[in-house]
C-alpha cells in the first residue's frame, strides 16, 4: 500500500506543470461554453461527463453554430479518436488489472495524462503498483478541469457581450495544431482540410466539415506513403 | 436537440475510444495503416473548423484588410509558429483582434 502512495503521488507531481497550462484552458472552455448558449449546469457537467478538452471547444462550437446532433457526435468521435493510440500504446501495461481499474483509468485517459504516464512507464518500467501512478496524474487533472471550468464560468459572465470572445475558439485550435505541424505531409493535410472547409461550406448539417477532416486525411497519409517510396 | 443527450451520447463515445483497445488487448491490433492515418486527424480537424472561421463573413469568402479576424488569424498562427505555445498564441491573436478592430473600423 506504501507503494501505491508513492506512486499515487509521483504522478500528482508529474502532471503538476502540466496544470499551468490546463487551468487557463479549462476557465476559457467555461467562459465560452456559456457565451455559445450551454446553461451553467450543462457547461459544468460537459468536463466530468465528456472529460476532453479540445472535443469540448469543438462541442462548444458546434453547439453555437445551431450543428444537428449527428454532426456533432460524430465530429466529437473523430476528434478524440487519437485517444485509440494511447489506449493502444498503455494496453500492454494495463493487462492484469481488474475490469474497475481498467475503466476508471480509461475515463482519466487524456492527452495531458497519458503523457507523463507514457513516459514514466517507458522510462522506469511498469512495476505492481504502477498503475497508481496514472490514477494520481488522472486525478490531478481531472480536479483542476473541474474547478477551473468553474471558475470560467463564474467569470465568464461578468465579461461584455462586446469582447468577441468567440475567436478565442478558433485561435486556440490554432495554438494546438501549429506547434504539432512536424512534416511536409502535415502541413498538406492540414492546409487541404481547410481549403476543403470553405468549398464544402454550403454543406447542409455542417458535413462540410466531416468531408474536409477525410481529405485532409487522405491528403496526409498519401503523401506520406509518397515520401516513403520515393526514398 | 437535447444538449444533456448530446454530452451523455458524447462522454459514451469518448469513454468507448478510451477503453476500446485496454479492453480488447492482445484479442485485436490496430492495423499498422490506421495507426497512422490517426496521426493526421487532430490536425485535419482542428484546420477545418479554424479556415471557416478566419476566412467566411456573413457566408462569403472574404480575403481583405477589412477581414479583421482573417489577418488577427494570420498573427495567430506566426505567434503560434515561433513561440510553440499555445496560450502566448491566444493572447497574441485576441490582442491582434482588439487592435485591428480599432484601427480598421
Amino acid at each position: 500500500m506504501h507503494e501505491a502512495k508513492n506512486q499515487f503521488w509521483a504522478g500528482v507531481r508529474a502532471e503538476l506543470p502540466l496544470l499551468v497550462g490546463v487551468f487557463p484552458f479549462g476557465m476559457i472552455y467555461g467562459a465560452l461554453a456559456l457565451d455559445a448558449g450551454l446553461s451553467r449546469a450543462a457547461a459544468q457537467m460537459m468536463s466530468s461527463i465528456v472529460f476532453a478538452g479540445s472535443a469540448q471547444f469543438v462541442t462548444a462550437q458546434l453547439v453555437r453554430d445551431a450543428a444537428p446532433a449527428l454532426v456533432i457526435l460524430l465530429t466529437l468521435a473523430v476528434v478524440n479518436l487519437r485517444h485509440m493510440l494511447y489506449s493502444a500504446s498503455l494496453a500492454p501495461y494495463l493487462k492484469n488489472l481488474s475490469l474497475r481499474w481498467k475503466v476508471l483509468l480509461s475515463y482519466l485517459l487524456t492527452d495531458e495524462a497519458y503523457a507523463p504516464a507514457a513516459l514514466e512507464y517507458e522510462r522506469n518500467g511498469f512495476k505492481p503498483g504502477s498503475h497508481w501512478f496514472l490514477l494520481g496524474a488522472g486525478v490531478a487533472l481531472w480536479t483542476t478541469w473541474q474547478f477551473s471550468t468553474a471558475l470560467g464560468i463564474f467569470l465568464g459572465a461578468a465579461i461584455p457581450a462586446a469582447w468577441p470572445l468567440d475567436f478565442a475558439l478558433p485561435i486556440t485550435f490554432i495554438g494546438m495544431v501549429v506547434p504539432s505541424i512536424a512534416s511536409l505531409p502535415v502541413v498538406a493535410s492540414a492546409l487541404s482540410a481547410g481549403v476543403v472547409a470553405l468549398l464544402a461550406y454550403g454543406l447542409p448539417f455542417k458535413l462540410g466539415l466531416i468531408v474536409a477532416a477525410v481529405v485532409g486525411v487522405a491528403v496526409g497519409v498519401t503523401l506520406e506513403t509518397l515520401k516513403k517510396g520515393s526514398r | 436537440m437535447n444538449i444533456w443527450l448530446v454530452m451523455a451520447a458524447g462522454g459514451i463515445i469518448t469513454f468507448g475510444i478510451r477503453f476500446s483497445l485496454i479492453y480488447l488487448f492482445g484479442r485485436f491490433q490496430i492495423p499498422e495503416a490506421v495507426r497512422r492515418a490517426l496521426h493526421y486527424v487532430p490536425p485535419a480537424v482542428l484546420s477545418a473548423i479554424v479556415f471557416p472561421e478566419l476566412f467566411m463573413r456573413d457566408g462569403q469568402i472574404m480575403v481583405a484588410f477589412a477581414n479583421t479576424r482573417l489577418l488577427a488569424g494570420v498573427i495567430a498562427i506566426a505567434a503560434a509558429w515561433f513561440s510553440k505555445n499555445t496560450l502566448l498564441t491566444i493572447v497574441a491573436g485576441m490582442v491582434a483582434l482588439a487592435v485591428l478592430q480599432v484601427l480598421v473600423v
